[in-house]
């Protein structure tokens, strides 16, 4: 008899799990949230202001998807995720998608089994040192201490680049960017290391910005986008092509403030399968038509995102660089919506 | 004629199970047994299905893949290439080096805390409550940060070393107190025995050993002299060579010569590297603990009852040899079994080290290593199994301890 229960609690929990497995849209779109992991905390990427609202520019990836799944951008549950957690979060089903600054590697998306469906941003490693060190390059720290953030891909980076040029340093493990500022400022480290979009926010906040430098060596490529678990591909899909609509939205300038006059319809048929007023997209990603609309009206497209969450207007103050469109110099190239 | 018969054995009955007091418990305790088993194998077996439903599985074939990250720490050789098993290995020793020392450190600490917390001196015994009770009621994670951001905050930085006029300079030329840690000279064997550096060390500690038991045959010849003729020989000098003389010889043979630290380039180089994070830990844990060891030492000396203390007092004994010889001795008793978990504790919170970037076991395959290869249920099991064995280690080793020093019933 105790038998027959704890394997029908067995067969029940497994039953369970599978069905969770199946098909990530529908149990969102029956849920009616978003799970969404992202930073516990990190300025201009995703932290929550005043009010408690999360906001950033990996938040607003999430709040594009909520808005084109649920068209509502406000229904999404926000799971805070450490460097440790953050893919045990995803693996185990606790949350949908993860957008949390998170390097695209080989090992992460074969070996973890994730799937990153794009690049929302484009970073690489760099160094700051005080500038009155007088050091103009990264290969004259030869015996540097270096402050370090620990459990990120930069820690590997760090180790390879030192060896890569047969020099020695000392690294000091950090545990968040707000330690390794107040070491590095107290000297007791010579060189802080982490994204150069970081160590860009970082030195913008210090007293005296002019005293320190960036070191002109980037030692890695570091591609951060949005990821979703292997073996899901409709609900990858879903996501891939949000952020794909983010993007267009820019290139052919579809603007939170002229959408509602262009989903009317326009002459460029491109838009307007974006908008949906033109073919099936939204069908067969299995949503409305008019999803990628809603989801541009969350946060606007992915040039407004930039400029109001990290750009060169906001404290970060972070240049387009990498990131800017194809058509500009930049690597963020949309597949076409046809 | 008397014939004696056992009385007659009564057969075992299935409901003496429940209705017999000598087998009841027995009964009740296998059913508890039996369901916590069940409810055991339901948890794990239902943490495979769902691993094996989102096509994970565990492996254990990451530690033998390369780290790739660098280690401040080092006790054994250790470099980015090795594998993540052997970042494991560093990281363990970084955890025991930290636990050992800071259990030392805490017993001194607590030790003289918990006596003079008794003494009659009013000042003395205030400022000993005032230290237990600011210690043991702020949470060890806070100490830990406030030593590491007070040694990061007043100390020097090595730049500021630099110059002809420093801002800083060494102590008496050898030591640097630097807030990146401190340096000391380290001793160097220019000549050891048997080739390598790590068996002259060796031949020291083992004649250390020796004085040590040299010195112990020394007290009881001393001992039974005064046994027999009521005069005790002098024996200190005798005892400073016992201790002294192979210690140098050996030293002398083996060419020591003293590695002072010098600013090169970006750092003090040469010497010994004492870290800000390994002080910070290790001071924050000894004088944390050492608080509640000092309560444990209070508890232990009053257990002991006071006509013991009248009695030695009559005798003619000071205060002094009272507590040393008496109290102390008796009270061990009471103090061990309490002492046990404070070292249990010691080694459990150095887990705390990644607040200020101690790079002990759970930095390295609690942390970079669980980040890097996103093993995250293989790295907390081999945690747990690395805590689970040291604390029971330490156990065993305090048991025979204190089976050593506790009562005994002839």
């Amino acid at each position: 008899m105790k038998k027959t229960v704890i394997f029908g609690a067995l067969t029940a929990a497994g039953l369970a799990a599978g069905a969770a497995a199946a098909g990530t849209l529908d149990d969102v779109k029956a849920r009616g949230t978003l799970n969404c992991g992202v930073a516990t905390g990190l300025v201009g990427f995703a932290t929550p202001d005043a009010n408690g609202e999360w906001q950033g520019f990996d938040v607003a990836v999430c709040r594009a998807v909520a808005a084109a799944v649920l068209g509502d951008a406000t229904a999404v549950e926000f799971v805070p995720t450490t460097g440790k957690t953050r893919f045990t979060a995803l693996a185990s089903g606790e949350i949908d998608m993860l957008a949390r600054n998170t390097t695209w590697t080989f090992s992460r998306d074969v070996d973890l089994k994730f799937t990153f469906v794009g690049v929302n941003y484009y970073d690489g490693q760099g160094f700051m040192v005080p500038k009155d060190l007088g050091v103009s390059s990264a290969k004259e720290l030869d015996g540097a201490t270096v402050c370090i953030q620990t459990g990120t891909t930069t820690e590997l980076n760090l180790a390879d680049f030192f060896r890569v040029n047969g020099i020695s340093y000392e690294p000091v493990p950090i545990e968040t960017n707000a330690e390794a500022q107040q070491q590095y400022l107290a000297g007791a480290c010579d060189v802080y290391t982490t994204d150069a979009s970081g160590l860009a926010a970082t030195r913008a906040a210090f007293e005296a910005p002019n005293d320190h430098v960036l070191l002109p060596e980037i030692i890695s490529k570091e591609p951060l986008g949005p990821l979703v678990r292997h073996g899901d591909n409709e609900w990858g899909d879903v996501v891939r092509w949000t952020l794909n609509a983010l993007i267009s939205a820019e290139e052919l300038g579809i603007t939170s403030a002229n959408i509602s006059e262009m989903s009317a319809g326009t002459n460029n048929p491109e838009i307007n399968r974006i908008l949906g007023t033109e073919g099936t997209l939204g069908e067969m990603l299995g949503l409305d038509a008019d999803w990628a609309a809603k989801a541009i009206t969350a946060g606007g497209n992915y040039g407004e995102i930039f400029e109001k969450n990290i750009g060169e207007s906001t404290p970060i103050g972070l240049a387009r660089g990498l990131n800017a469109q194809w058509t500009e110099g930049g690597l963020l190239y949309s597949p076409p919506f046809r | 004629m008397t014939t004696m018969t056992d009385p007659p054995q009564e057969s075992f009955r299935l409901s003496m199970l429940l209705n017999d007091t000598r087998y009841r418990s027995y009964t009740f305790q296998f059913i508890a047994l039996l369901a916590l088993v069940m409810a055991i194998a339901y948890l794990m077996s239902n943490m495979f299905a769902n691993l094996r439903d989102q096509g994970l599985f565990l492996s254990w074939a990451f530690l033998g893949e390369p780290a790739g990250y660098d280690i401040n720490q080092r006790l054994i050789e250790y470099d980015s290439q090795m594998t993540h098993w052997r970042a494991t290995v560093v990281g363990v020793l970084n955890t025991l080096l930290v636990a050992f020392l800071a259990c030392v450190t805490a017993t001194v600490l607590g030790v003289i805390a918990g006596v003079l917390r008794l003494s009659n001196n009013w000042l003395v015994s205030k400022l000993m409550s005032a230290y237990v009770e600011a210690f043991r009621n702020v949470p060890v994670l806070i100490w830990i940060i406030i030593i590491f951001t007070i040694m990061t905050a007043v100390m020097p930085a090595p730049r500021a070393f630099r110059g002809d006029e420093p801002d800083a300079t060494m102590l008496l030329g050898l030591f640097a107190f630097t807030n990146r840690g401190v340096y000391v000279p380290a001793p160097i064997l220019g000549n050891p025995l048997f080739g390598s550096a790590a068996m002259g060390w060796l031949l020291i500690v083992l004649g250390l050993v020796g004085s040590f038991f040299g010195a112990k045959a020394l007290g009881a010849w001393a001992n039974a002299k005064q046994e027999l003729t009521g005069e005790r020989p002098t024996t200190w000098y005798i005892t400073l060579a016992i201790w002294f003389v192979p210690l140098i010889v050996l030293l002398t043979i083996m060419g020591l010569s003293w590695d002072i630290p010098a600013l090169r380039g970006f750092n003090f180089g040469g010497g010994l590297t004492i870290r800000g994070s390994l002080i910070a830990l290790w001071f924050a844990l000894a004088i944390y603990t050492g608080a509640f060891i000092a309560e444990n030492v209070r508890a232990g000396i009053q257990a002991i009852n006071k006509g013991q203390s009248e009695a030695a007092a009559s005798l003619g004994l000071r205060p002094g040899r009272i507590m040393n010889l008496v109290i102390l001795p008796q009270a061990l008793r009471v103090i061990i079994p309490p002492l046990i978990s404070q070292y249990l504790n010691i080694t459990k919170n150095s887990s705390l080290a990644i607040a200020v970037g101690y790079m002990d076991i759970t930095g390295t395959l609690g942390g970079i290593t669980l980040n890097q290869t996103g093993r995250a249920i293989e790295c907390v099991l081999l945690l747990m199994l690395f805590y689970l064995t040291i604390s029971l280690a330490i156990s065993a080793v305090m048991n025979v301890y204190n089976n050593s020093v506790k009562l005994k019933e002839r």
